[in-house]
Parts: structure tokens; sequence; C-alpha cells
């Protein structure tokens, strides 16, 4: 493996649309259940434990080799909203374009012929990863932490949080960020002798739920 | 690069989609040509869109991509003016940063382009309007074919002289609402002058799109890229 293709992987400018999402933040910013450093923290925490640890697990098992069609299957029975599968597809999609230009090889190709409008991140992240010549840690912790730095990056346009601030609050979830990571891959190494089955299954009903509301929103500044 | 990708090699009709700026769809054909319209907030950019459509839809097959800030406004204004059908008419959210959207990570702007093709084409041109930004935001190569830069006299009589790499690097600058240069003081001989030495021989296109001309110069620019875009 390479050390600094994971760099390029996990990088917040890779080009794979994560920009125009918040991870729920938008929608918890107007219900005020973020609105300050303290709170961005116990709201990535939530996310974490439950959304992130499913996306990477899922990452992890694509990386390991599963296949993407059982694990986007999963993925799919894990995500209640709607409004948040098709996000979950279209950024997809734009990873798997990203990820095609700068890791070019046929796994990816194969999964881009069998999902043209995208399958979930990432199942796709995983395959990319694979690509890169990365192993299912790598994997996951790319999927982890774009599930809390995207909602961290979305916070400070949001509630003009001290950009400071927002990174001390991504510093101080490294180690539940380890801890969470070792359990989505300890779940996808059981899933490749038990299936797909064997991958957590966690959710955030109100994140489920105010992702459709915001769904709706006629203003808003993030696609999710 | 892979062969699927590359102009000089035949496609297959199964191949996955394509990657970025490649002149060709995946089934071979050659695609839509794609222009971008950015500029300042307020500068006409919308205005212009809706003319062009106006102007080209009889005699082209076209579709239009927006990339509003926070809202489908433009695309909206679009849909009401109807100046298209609305399948014809995509709105990309940008996440604040619509200079992001169009340079830095085009991804979600080249599935609205590809999109468009696939469900209302064969086309023949896609225009894609960024949301109001700075006199920095240019289009991506990988995204856009040749882009128009929009500006307006109410902005500033001193924005050509000020330059930037939307005024400067444009294929087209156009400096719009002309008719309102006597009410706010701007000197167009200034702005004409300034532009030149900032574009040397770029092309540079006033215009008003409430007098008879409206947006005919900038039509028959668009018609001359098509031209030559079907020709290479």
């Amino acid at each position: 493996m390479s050390r600094a293709a994971l760099l390029v992987l996990a990088d917040g400018r890779f080009p794979a649309g994560g920009h125009a999402h918040s991870g729920g933040a938008e929608a918890a910013v107007k219900a005020g259940r973020i609105t300050g450093a303290a709170s961005l923290e116990e709201f990535c925490r939530g996310r974490l434990h439950t959304s992130g640890l499913v996306s990477a697990s899922l990452a992890a098992a694509a990386a390991l080799g599963l296949d993407p069609v059982e694990l986007d299957e999963a993925a799919d029975a894990r995500t209640p909203s709607a409004a948040l599968r098709t996000a979950a597809r279209r950024l997809g999609r734009q990873m798997m374009r990203a990820a095609r230009a700068t890791w070019p090889h046929p796994e990816l190709d194969a999964v881009a012929r069998l999902f043209p409008k995208g399958a979930h991140q990432p199942v796709v992240l995983g395959v990319a990863a694979r690509a890169a010549g990365l192993g299912a840690d790598d994997a996951a912790y790319c999927s982890l932490y774009e599930s809390v730095s995207g909602a961290a990056t979305a916070t400070v346009r949001l509630l003009s949080l001290d950009p400071f601030d927002a990174t001390g609050v991504l510093a101080r979830l490294a180690p539940a960020m380890d801890l969470v990571a070792r359990d989505a891959v300890d779940a996808a190494r059981r899933a490749v002798e038990d299936g797909v089955d064997a991958l957590p299954a966690g959710s955030a009903p109100l994140l489920e739920i105010s992702a459709e509301a915001h769904a709706a929103w006629a203003v808003r500044l993030f696609a999710s | 690069m892979h062969l699927d990708h590359s102009p000089s090699h035949s496609h297959s009709h199964d191949g996955p989609s394509a990657l970025s700026a490649d002149a060709h769809r995946p089934d071979g054909s050659r695609r839509a040509i794609r222009i971008g319209l950015g500029g300042p907030v307020g500068s006409g950019k919308t205005a212009t869109v809706a003319a062009l459509c106006h102007a080209l839809r009889d005699e082209l097959s076209l579709a239009v991509v927006t990339n509003d800030i926070y809202t489908r406004e433009d695309a909206e204004f679009l849909l009401r003016e109807a100046v298209l059908p609305p399948e014809r008419i995509t709105a990309v959210e940008t996440g604040a940063c619509p200079h992001t959207a169009i340079r830095d990570d085009i991804s979600a702007n080249l599935e609205a382009v590809e999109d468009l093709e696939d469900e209302v084409g064969p086309l023949d041109l896609i225009l894609v309007e960024s949301g109001g930004d700075n006199l920095t935001a240019t289009f991506s190569k990988g995204l856009v074919d040749a882009q128009i830069f929009v500006i307006d006299v109410a902005g500033g009589d001193d924005i050509p002289r000020k330059g930037g790499p939307g005024v400067t690097t444009a294929d087209l600058l156009v400096v719009n609402k002309t008719d309102l240069a006597p009410y706010v003081g701007s000197d167009l001989a200034r702005m004409a002058a300034d532009a030149k030495a900032q574009r040397a021989e770029l092309p540079v296109v006033f215009q008003s799109l409430r007098d008879d001309k409206g947006v005919a110069a900038v039509a028959d620019w668009v018609r001359g890229q098509l031209a030559a875009w079907t020709a290479a």
C-alpha cells in the first residue's frame, strides 16, 4: 500500500462532490441542535457511531472485495430515508468518476457499468481504495473521516464558526474514530465469512427524518 | 488513460460513462458543445441565457444547467420565462460555492450535462450558467469548451481595468446593460479601451438586452463556436 495514495483519497479537495453536502449539519443548525463547537462535536460523535460506522464497514467490505451489488443492497436496507439514499448514490456516482480518472481499474469500470446512476458512496469508496492499492482500514478511515469532516466544514459556512474550533472538534474525535474504524473493519472481515448481514446496521433516526425535511426546503445552501 | 475515454478509439455501447471533457459520448457520437457563462452577481447572466435560448431554440437543440448558490431561483426564472421546456433545464446545487462546482470539483455539473444529453438529446449546445461569484471564478476546461464572462456597466466601469481571470481569459467578455451607462456615470469608451488592454485579441461585446439588437452579437458568437466545434 502507498501511504501517499491514502492522503490523495482522504483529501477534502478530492473532486468527488462532497463540498455540496453537509452530512445533516444544515438541518441540525436550523433546528438549533448545532449552535457552536460543543454541539457540533456531539453531533459528529453521533454520526460516527451510527451512519459513520455503517458507511465505514461498507467501505471496508468493498475494499476487501465483497460483491458491490450485495453491498449496495445492504446500504439501501440500512438507509431508511429516500433522500439520503438519493444523496448517497449521487455522491457514489461522483466518487466513481473521480476514482476512475485517478486510479483506472477494471473493477471500477465494472461497478460503473452496473450502476450508471451511482452505487452508494461508501461502496464506491471501498472499490476506489482497492484500485488505489489501499486496504480495508484505509477505506474505513476515509469514510469515517468524511462522515464528520463534511459536517464540520459545512458548519463553518453555516454558522460562521471559527474554523480553528471546527478543526479542534475533528482532532478531539480522533480517538473515537480509531475505535469505530476498528469495529468497522472487524465487521467487514466477519462479512467475508458470514455475508453482508454481519455488517452493522446502526441508525440515527433524527438524521434520517431531518434529511427528508431538508430535501423539501425551497432555500438551502447544501444538497443534503 | 483508458481506451474507453480516448476519442481516437472506437466506443462500445455498454462501456462505462465518459469521465470528463471527452468530445465523444460513450456511444461514439460527438457530444454537444458546452459553453459556460460566469460573472459577478446581478450582471445579467440569467437574462443573457434566457435571451440566447429565445434566439437559438428554433435553429438548435439546446439545454441549460444552472448553478445557484442557495436556491433554484435561476432555474425557476428560466422555467417561468418558458424559454425552454422544463426537461431541458437542470439545477446543480453548489454547497454555497459556485466556483467550486464549475472549476475545482466539476463532477455534479458533468453529470448534469451528460444526463441532459442522454434524456433530451441529441443536443447541439448546452449552456452552463454559474451562480454569481467573484472576478476570479472561471470554468474548468474539463467542463466547458468555451466560456463567456458577463459584467455590467453598473457594477463599476473600472472592472475591465482591474482584470482578473474572468475578464482577461474568458473566450468572450460581455459588458451588459449599456443602456444604464449614462445613469451610473460609466464611461463605455474607457471600459472598451481597458478591456482591449487586458484581452488583446479576445473579443468583447457591449450589449443591452433592452435595445433592438439585444443578444444578437452574443448569439452570433455562439453560432461561430458551434460551427468550429462541429468542424473540428
